[in-house]
This record gives C-alpha cells, structure tokens and sequence, in this order.
C-alpha cells in the first residue's frame, strides 16, 4: 500500500507538472492542483514536489502554509467554508453554523468520522448580497436558512448535489 | 560614473549617486539611522520598519534600508513622526519578545537589548510575553533554537535560504501565526541544517545560539583524574579579542595561550600544527589522484578534488551532492586529525591512558561540534575530539575565570604539536587551505617554491565569492615526471551558495578543475558561525588581514618544512598516505537524504 | 434616478478591439491618460499613467495582470463583472496587451470564485477564436488559494512567482520590477471593464460622469442591514446619503465605507461623497443597522486583519494583534482608559509606517469606531 501511495503521488505529480511546467512560477498552480486531487498536501507530496520541481521543501512549505485554501492535514471529503464577514453575521451566520455543528456533530474545525464533511470559517466570500452564505469545495450556497443548510447537506451526503 | 543627486537629510545638504539607499547615504555622513532586520551581508526585507524615515511630500514613512535615493529629496531622520514611529514598532516587538535577558546567552551583546537602551524604553507599553510559549529545540549538537525570542526579522532565513542556500529553515504560516520554524516545523537535528551557524551570528537575539558544552569542560579542568587538552584553530585568534573590545582585526595569539593555561587546560596546542598535517595528506592525496587519473587512466579516482576541512561543506554535500562524495578528499579536517593524534601518538609519547585525555577544540564554527560527535570520529580508540567550543564560548570562560585579554602576557603554545606553519595559520581565511596546499604540493614536485612572491598567492587571496588559478608544473623532479606541464587549475568558492554554483557546473560537465577549496562560511573560517557577533564584510576582511599579517611574521611558512610535523611522521605515521594514516587522519563520508530525516520512512 | 448604466450594460463584442488594433499602443495610452481613469481597486492609481511606465520601459518582455483576487469584505461587484460581464473584462485585457506591448496576461482569480472559472475560460476562447488573428494576447488563468493580502500588487505578482504572498518594498515598483521581474501592470477588473467603453466613446464622454478629478461611474456592492443589497452603478463623486436613500439604508448605525480597509461612516457624516480624497470609494457598502453591538463590529473587523495580514512587518503583524487585544481588553474593562490613547498613537503608526496598504489602512475602522462609539463600548454594562 505505502508504495503504491508513492507511486500515486509521484504519477499525479508528474501529470500536474505536465500541465503547468516546472518553473518556480508554476509552484502555487501545482500546490493547488495537489491539493486538489488529493484533498491535502503531504509530507510526502512535498518532498514528490521538491524533488521534481528542485525547490527547497522549506520553500514549499513555507508558500503552502501561507494560503489558507491549502491544507496540510487531510479534510472532509466536503469541506463547509461559512462566511464569518459582517454582512453574513448580521444575516444570521451563527444560526446556520450551530445549524450545521448539530447536523454533523462537529465543531469548527473539524472532520466527520465517516470523512465527508470538514466544516470551517472563512472570511468574505463576496456573497453579500446574498447572505447568509458559504462555499461547499468550490460551490457557493447563499440565502441559506437553517432548513435550506439541512437540505444541502442531506444531498451531499445522498450523493445528488444541489 | 554614476549620475549624482543632492539631497537633505536633516536640512543639511549633500550629495550621492542616484539608487543608492538612505540608509547607505545616511552612513556615508555619520547620520545613525536605528536598524534591526537590515544585515549587510542580507537581501533587504525592509519589515522591522524600525529604520523609517520621513521623506519631504510623502504621508508614508519609508524604511531607510529599502528606499532608492532615486531623486532630489529632504529626508528626515528624526522628526517627531519618526521617533515615535520607530519607539511604537520597537515597543511591538518586545511585547513578542520574551525578554528574560538575565539568563540569555545574549545578554549584554543583543541587538534588541541594546535598541531598547538606545530608545530609553524603562516599561512595556503593550502587555508583555510573562512565560515562555514554546519549546526550545535542543535537538542538535550545535544549535539551539529558542523560538520564544524570535522577533520574526527574518535575518536567519535570508541567511539560510538566499545567502547559504540551505534552507533548512521557513517562514510559516500568516497574520499572526506566522512562525520562523526550521522546515516543516521538525527538530533540528532532523532537517537538512549543516550546522554552519551563520544564522546564529546574524540573529539580533538570543533566539539562535550555539550549543555550549562550557560546563562540562569546567567539570574536566577541574576533575584532576582528567588531562584537558585544547588546540585552537586558526581564526579565534584573530577574533577573540574583539569579545574583550580590541578592534576587529587584532590577533592576539599569544595572550589567548596565557589565558588558556590561566584557566587550567593541560595543553595548549596549535591546530595550525594539524593544518600542516592536513597539507601532508591531502597534498599527497591530489598528487595520488592526477597520478592515477592522468597515468593511469583510473576512471574511479574523481576529478576535481574538493577540500574537506570545513565540517559545514562536507554535511552540505551529503545532503545535496551525494553522488559527488568520492570528489571530497578522505582526509579529516584538522580538529579531528589533531583528536586522533593526541589520543594515540601524545598519549603515549607522554604516557598517559587515553581515556583520561579530554581533548576540546576551539572552533570559530559551530558545524564541529557535530562534526567531533560523528560516529566515524573515534579511530583513536576514543572519541577523537570531546567537545567543540566556540571562539564565544570561549569568550565567555576566560570572562567568568576573571581574566581580561589585555592582562595577559604573550605565552607560546606547547610542544610537540605547538608549532603550526604560516600555511597552517591561514587555513582561518578563505583561500587558505587552497594556497597552503599548492606551496607544499608544488615544491614536492619541483622541487622548488611556488613562483610567487614571497609565497603569496594572490590570484586565490580576497573576498570574491569564487576564485580560480592554475600553476603549470614545470621541470618537475624524475618521479613525479607525470605531471611535466601539466597546468593545475584550482578554484575556490565560500558560501555554500556559491559551492553549489561549482557543483552544477560539475553537473553539466563544465567544471575542468583539478581542486577545488570549499569553505562553508562566507569569509571562511574566520566568518564562522561561532565568531564573535557581529559579523559583517569589514569585520570579516579585518581579520583576513591580521591573519596574513601574522602569517608573514611566522619563522616556517610551508606545511613540509614543519619539524614537528616532520617529528610525527619520523616517530609515528611514517609516510603520508601510509597505513596508520589511513587509519588515524582519513575518513569516510554518509549519503544523507535531501529533504529531512526519516523521510524515507515517509515515502 | 441615480443609478448610471455604462458598466452594467451591454457592450458591442470585439468592436472596441478593432478600434485599439487601428489606434497602436501610444494612442490607446495617451486615450487612457486623457481619461484620467484611476484604479477601481480601491487606491485610485491613474491607469493611463500605470500603462505609459510598462510602455516606456526598455524591456520588452512585459505582462498585463488583471487583478480578479476581489477579497474585500462586502464587496462583489467584480463577482458580477465576472459573471454577467466577461468579455468586457477580457476586451479590456486585449486592449491593455496591446497598449502596453505585453505578450501575455493572467487573470488571477480568488479561489472563492472558481466557480466562475468555466465562463471566463470559455470567454477567453470565444475571443481567441474571433481575435486571434488580428491580435496576439494570450490569457492565461491563476487562482489565488485563499489569502487576501494577495489583492495588494506586489503580494499578487509574488504569488504568482511562485512565493509567499508577502508585498514587496516600493520602489521599485511593479511598471519596472513585476512578474518574473519584467515591468507589468496590474489592473482591477472593474478597471479593465472601463478600458473598451472609453475606447468606443472616448475620454471626454468618459469625463461626463463624475467629478474632477476623479471621473466615471463606479459600482457599489451594497450589503448589511439594508432594504435592497445588490450592486449599483452610480456616478463617481455621490454623496453617500443619497446611495443609502436609493437602496434604503439611511436609518442605520453607521456604515462601513470601502470595506473593512476603509472606514466606518456614522450618519452625522453620511453627506460625504464616494470619491477618492473623500470616502473610499473601493466598492463595499456595508450597513450596519441600528441595534448592531458596535464592539462587535470592530472585533470582527480586526479579527480579519490579524489573520490576513502577511505577517512579515512589525506594525502590521503586531500591531493588529494588539488592537484587538486592546478591544477586548477596554470591552471586558480589563485596561485603564488611558491605555486607549496608547492604542489611537499605535493606529497612527500603523497607518504611517506598515509595509503595504493592509496594515496602512486596517487601524481606519478601530479609530472611527472607537472615537465614535466609544460610550458604547468602553462604558457598558458588562
């Protein structure tokens, strides 16, 4: 299993720098892109990426760390990024939060057990006209209400996105 | 010529070469400008904004290290605006700050410390740290790091990633959070530091510091079971005395081998003696290998050889090079040649049971701590070399005996292995290993003195980064005939930075040099990371003169004309390159991983 | 009606392109110039000027960037841009290559908006397809991943270097020293959605709206406790009252102008006008209504601050920490009053000694909130 994990990453690695070249420029499309198949970057896909792009893992990390959509530890398979910005506040983010802390029994911060759901904050996604709202990986949910923030779930987790 | 701007600074007018900074300006007419994250040996980060100043029509202060004199402008360097400005962001920091001076290692010599004192800062006006928060990381032989002290100036980081190209250490994280960790947040010990310490000499605090083993030596000198050896390299000497306020640039050898016996060590003894015995081996050594290379046509014999006396270069390789490992000479760098001599040929000329010898080794580096404490390290039977200590720490241990330098009469060093050459003495600077070797090596083949005046060999003396030179071999004696107009061509780099530039050269097959020298340390030894703080290329330059100064004075100049050197391979070793050489003075290197130890347990 | 439609109508494809390929770098220059169009982004830095510095520039290998990293809170009108108005930010873009002599651009978009990516992908086609015989561009597209400080140019041309986010000290500034350290421009995408209509009906027609100086129609993201929040597009230099009538926010506590790096505007001042040298005009109108706990506010506001600060400068990384220690600290009545005035002499520091326009603005709200509502906070009763 280990090394067929190496292999993966060493392979998905290749691919991505194939798509975006090895420049030092190319370094934060690469982490991204990562991030995005894998759901989190690694040690070890630090070191893959080290290696293929010869830029210092010290490096690495230290751009990696500074950008919050990075993750260094694995996530939900659905991470729930709540806007925390004034105008979702005032429209009643806390509801929708204690909403969702009680639907998957998680506190901010924290993944399910079964994996699928990582729930955090965010600051402003730029859906203020249409507060309360979030992102759930790249897809944003605004206008929520508690039973709204219900149903999204349910269909995340039946399998049929709304 | 460059276009010239007149400019005020204070309402004073002057006049300076369009780009250059206000800070540099400022220097240039004795206008004292604060500054903290600004090291002149360092890319400028300008984020301390302790060095702001105001400029005539701007709203906005600008730090005086970053901002270009790029036209006629009125500076002021301490308007109300700026003084309070300067005293609110240093006030900010030493709320970051854990100040706990009294037990610092920095204490009395901290660049915080003393910026406070200038400010006349006499409380906290921010809530202040109480208690440490963070671990310190002990895990090294040779540095500590204290995170609790860091005030995130990034002066270790611009060491460790632009000007040595290390990078064993990051900034992480954001906003508040942000840390100044080593990579991935690991213990020392176990990412891919070499040890070379610069970043301790540029850190303003007491946030990076060598590991001192001062107790232990005290317990040694004092245990009268134990005979405490020391040997001292080369550059302390032209440092030390800048810990006892001698202007950077005095040697005082002889009053630092008063002070020593002062202290209680047994021996005193000279590393510039091992130095020569290094120049025997590793001369021999390079004669061996064209001999093989370039008569015999032996393909695993490589081409160039590279020094390996500098303890950070050689770790530095390990980790980077590894594949380049049989380049680097066998030979142990002069601390541990000198180790294995004393623990086996001194003990029983003397008639003492090695496993009372305690040897220490004043360094200017920090990297030979680790290097004393490497398992390969102990031929003698014993560990060759107990402890490592810096030219501070030494510092520190003639301060606390109660001893002042300037009391000190001139004392010689003892004897045997007290007499160290002038090339023995200018391994300290960059260039020295390389110009020592060539007097010896090309005198062994000729017959005769290097053709340079008075022994100098310029074209390798100085600061440049890297360096090169080639000398033909002519009219060579009958047994090294091999060599009859061959042109050696060496070079030397420092920095590893710079060492890493030669080596992808090599990668590209591009590099043609038959030896090249690599001092970890910009400035060589004498620059080392357990030199006394400040460093920067004046000081660094200073003691480069009063190393060669010295040298000039020094009645043997040439490894091979040592007689003491001469006396251990007539009593002991035999011939260089001979079979107790080979057990005693050379060693082996370990392939280390790239990234950070385990990481194979990782993949 | 105060509402203005230039931006938020609809644009004739590829015309304004035609004309620019005709005009030639010095002429689209001294058009933009003529203009005087200043940066949407929120510091108001003249366009045409911006472009004249990259042309002027002996190096040839220049990059245009279109900053689409909008991630100041409460605003969105780029969102909208972005969404319902694509092809004027890449005509803009076109135009701004051809201006400048750049062979490349990117658009570096927030990751908050990839959801958005697939339109401006196909946009971008749709006009390579159109234009790209006529023109040479290429658009290429980035993401940001989350950090806001990234908005700020030189945090933006580092992330895309491939480094941390972190801005760099001016001069050199990004016309000479940008992208891989080639000159480049960056341009908000408010910025570049002006560039075709000003090409199509030149700079005296673009003078029309506006006041001196500071020229054009601007959208305003609306939001908070408001009757109608959305995105309006009103002439430069309104007063603030009359925006807050149309949109019906005018009974409310105060209002936060120009985002959380701009300023928090009570009433008493809501004659002042949206412009720049007056009230920010950056694009966010945030209203915060009568029974909002004013404390909160401003911790919500510095709570942002402290985490998206780039950490790298003493006043900034510090002093935000600080301010928001401070906050909590005279709230919960745990520091003298006249701690206050040491946290209003830090503020001034701030604004005057941070390294970039994060930490220079981010103590604006903290001093307009804590002189205009001190009573509230300080003296509660808690």
């Amino acid at each position: 299993m280990i090394e067929c994990k190496v292999d993966y990453l060493k392979r998905i690695i290749e691919d991505v720098l194939k798509v975006h070249g090895n420049h030092r420029s190319s370094l934060l499309p690469v982490l991204i892109a990562v991030n995005d198949k894998i759901g989190f970057i690694s040690d070890m896909a630090l070191v893959e990426i080290s290696k293929q792009m010869d830029i210092p893992i010290a490096e690495i990390h230290g751009v990696m760390s500074f950008y919050s959509f990075l993750n260094k530890k694995k996530k939900g398979k659905y991470v729930i990024r709540i806007c925390r910005s004034l105008s979702c506040e005032f429209k009643g983010k806390n509801r929708i939060k204690n909403v969702i802390m009680r639907e998957l029994g998680i506190g901010v911060g924290e993944t399910t057990d079964d994996g699928l759901f990582t729930l955090e904050e965010t600051n402003c996604i730029g859906m203020c006209d249409r507060s309360p709202a979030m992102l759930i990986n790249d897809r944003p949910y605004y206008n929520l209400t508690p039973e709204r923030a219900i149903e999204i779930l349910e269909s995340y987790r039946g399998g049929k996105i709304i | 010529m460059s276009e010239k701007i007149k400019i005020k600074i204070d309402g004073k007018e002057f006049e300076v070469e369009k780009g250059i900074t206000i800070l540099e300006a400022c220097k240039r007419f004795g206008i004292k400008i604060p500054t903290l994250c600004y090291h002149p040996d360092l890319t400028v980060a300008g984020i301390c904004r302790i060095c702001v100043v105001e400029i005539e029509g701007m709203d906005k202060l600008q730090p005086a290290c970053a901002y270009p004199i790029d036209r006629e402008m009125s500076i002021k360097t301490h308007s109300n605006k700026v003084r309070i400005a300067r005293k609110t962001n240093l006030e900010l920091i030493l709320s970051e700050h854990y100040g706990d001076c009294y037990t610092c290692v920095r204490n009395g010599k901290c660049e915080l410390q003393k910026l406070a004192a200038d400010f006349g800062i006499d409380r906290y006006i921010f809530p202040s740290v109480t208690s440490p928060k963070y671990k310190i990381d002990n895990s090294s032989h040779a540095i500590v790091r204290d995170p609790n002290k860091c005030i995130h100036c990034k002066r270790c980081i611009r060491t460790c990633i632009d000007l040595q190209q290390v990078a064993a250490l990051e900034t992480a994280n954001r906003g508040h959070n942000v840390q100044i960790q080593t990579a991935l947040n690991k213990p020392i010990s176990e990412v891919i530091c070499i040890n070379c310490g610069q970043c301790i000499n540029r850190c303003p605090t007491g946030a990076l510091r060598a590991k001192d083993p001062a107790d232990e030596i005290w317990d040694a000198i004092c245990d009268p079971s134990k005979f405490v050896v020391i040997q001292t390299a080369p550059s302390p000497r032209a440092a030390i005395g800048e810990e006892f306020g001698y202007p950077p640039g005095t040697c005082v050898t002889g009053k630092l081998n008063a002070a020593l016996r002062r202290i209680g060590f047994d021996r005193i003894f000279d590393t510039n003696f091992a130095a020569d015995l290094t120049i025997m081996e590793e001369g021999s050594e390079l004669i061996e290998r064209l001999k093989r290379k370039l008569v015999e046509g032996d393909k695993s014999v490589k081409l160039p050889m590279f020094t390996s006396c500098s303890p950070g270069w050689v770790k530095f390789i390990e980790h980077y090079y590894p594949q380049y490992l049989d380049h680097l000479s066998t030979c142990k760098s002069p601390q541990q040649m000198f180790g294995a001599i004393i623990k086996t040929y001194y003990a029983q000329k003397i008639g003492i049971d090695p496993a009372k010898i305690v040897t220490v080794a004043l360094m200017p580096c920090a990297a030979k701590k680790f290097e004393c404490n490497r398992p390969e390290m102990r031929d003698s039977g014993y560990k060759d070399v107990d402890y490592g200590l810096t030219t501070r720490e030494m510092a520190a241990m003639i301060k606390e005996a109660g001893i002042d330098l300037h009391d000190m009469p001139d004392e010689d060093f003892d004897h045997p292995l007290g007499l160290g050459s002038g090339a023995g003495l200018i391994f300290g600077s960059t260039g020295g290993v390389m110009e020592a070797a060539l007097r010896t090596v090309y005198e062994i083949v000729t017959g005769r003195p290097v053709p340079f005046k008075d022994l100098d060999i310029t074209p390798i003396r100085g600061m440049e980064w890297i360096r090169e030179a080639s000398l033909v071999m002519e009219n060579v004696k009958p047994e090294y005939k091999f060599l009859e107009g061959v042109e050696v061509k060496v070079a030397v780099a420092h920095g590893t930075a710079n060492a890493k530039k030669l080596l992808r050269r090599l990668e590209e097959g591009k590099l043609d040099y038959h030896f090249i020298e690599i001092m970890a340390c910009p400035g060589g030894c004498l620059g080392g990371g357990g030199q006394p703080i400040p460093t920067t290329p004046e000081i660094r330059e200073a003691r480069a003169r009063a190393i060669y100064e010295e040298e000039k004075r020094l009645p043997v100049r040439k490894s091979h004309e040592n007689p003491e050197i001469k006396q251990l391979y007539e009593e002991f070793l035999g011939k260089p390159l001979g079979e107790l050489s080979h057990k005693l003075l050379h060693t082996h290197y370990t392939p280390r991983g790239k990234y950070f130890l385990g990481e194979e347990n990782v993949l | 009606m105060i509402e203005k439609k230039v931006l938020l109508n609809k644009l004739d494809r590829g015309e304004a392109i035609l004309r620019a390929v005709k005009m030639g770098s010095e002429k689209i220059v001294s058009l933009i110039k003529d203009s005087e169009l200043r940066g949407r982004g929120g510091a108001g830095f003249p366009t045409g000027i911006k472009w004249e510095r990259v042309l002027n520039q002996s190096e040839k290998e220049r990059y245009l960037i279109c900053n689409a990293d909008e991630g100041e809170p409460g605003t969105f009108k780029d969102r909208i841009l972005l969404e319902e108005y694509t092809e004027k930010m890449i005509e803009g873009m076109i135009i701004g290559q051809i201006a400048i002599g750049a062979k490349k651009s990117f658009i570096y978009l927030r990751q908050e908006y990839k959801f958005l990516a697939e339109k401006i992908k196909n946009t971008i086609e749709e006009y390579k397809k159109l234009f790209g015989d006529k023109v040479d561009f290429q658009i290429d597209l980035r993401f940001g991943a989350g950090a806001y400080v990234c908005g700020e140019e030189f945090a933006l041309i580092e992330s895309l270097n491939g480094f941390r986010g972190e801005p760099r000290n001016k001069p050199p500034f990004p016309t000479e020293k940008g992208f891989k350290n080639k000159p480049t421009v960056v341009n908000n995408v408010e910025t570049l959605c002006n560039i075709p209509h000003i090409v199509l009906n030149g700079a005296s027609w673009f003078k029309k709206f506006g006041v001196k100086g500071c020229y054009g129609t601007k959208l305003f993201s609306v939001a908070g406790d408001v009757e109608k929040p959305g995105i309006y597009e009103v002439e430069m230099g309104i007063p603030l009252i009359e925006l807050l009538e149309h949109v019906g926010g005018v009974d409310s506590k105060a209002v936060q102008v120009g985002g959380y790096a701009g300023t928090t505007v009570v009433p008493e001042d809501y004659y002042k006008t949206l412009c720049f040298g007056d009230l920010p005009p950056g694009g966010s109108i945030i209203v915060i209504g009568k029974n909002r706990d004013m404390g909160k506010v401003l911790e919500n506001i510095l709570e942002f601050f402290l985490e998206e600060s780039c950490g790298q400068c003493t006043p900034c990384r510090e002093g935000n920490y600080r301010l928001l220690e401070g906050l909590r600290l005279l709230r919960d009545g745990k520091a003298s009053i006249k701690y206050l005035k040491t946290l209003f002499t830090l503020c001034d520091v701030m604004k005057i000694s941070a390294k970039c326009g994060l930490g220079q603005s981010s103590p604006n709200s903290f001093l307009a909130i804590m002189k205009n509502f001190k009573d509230e906070i300080l003296y509660n009763e808690r």
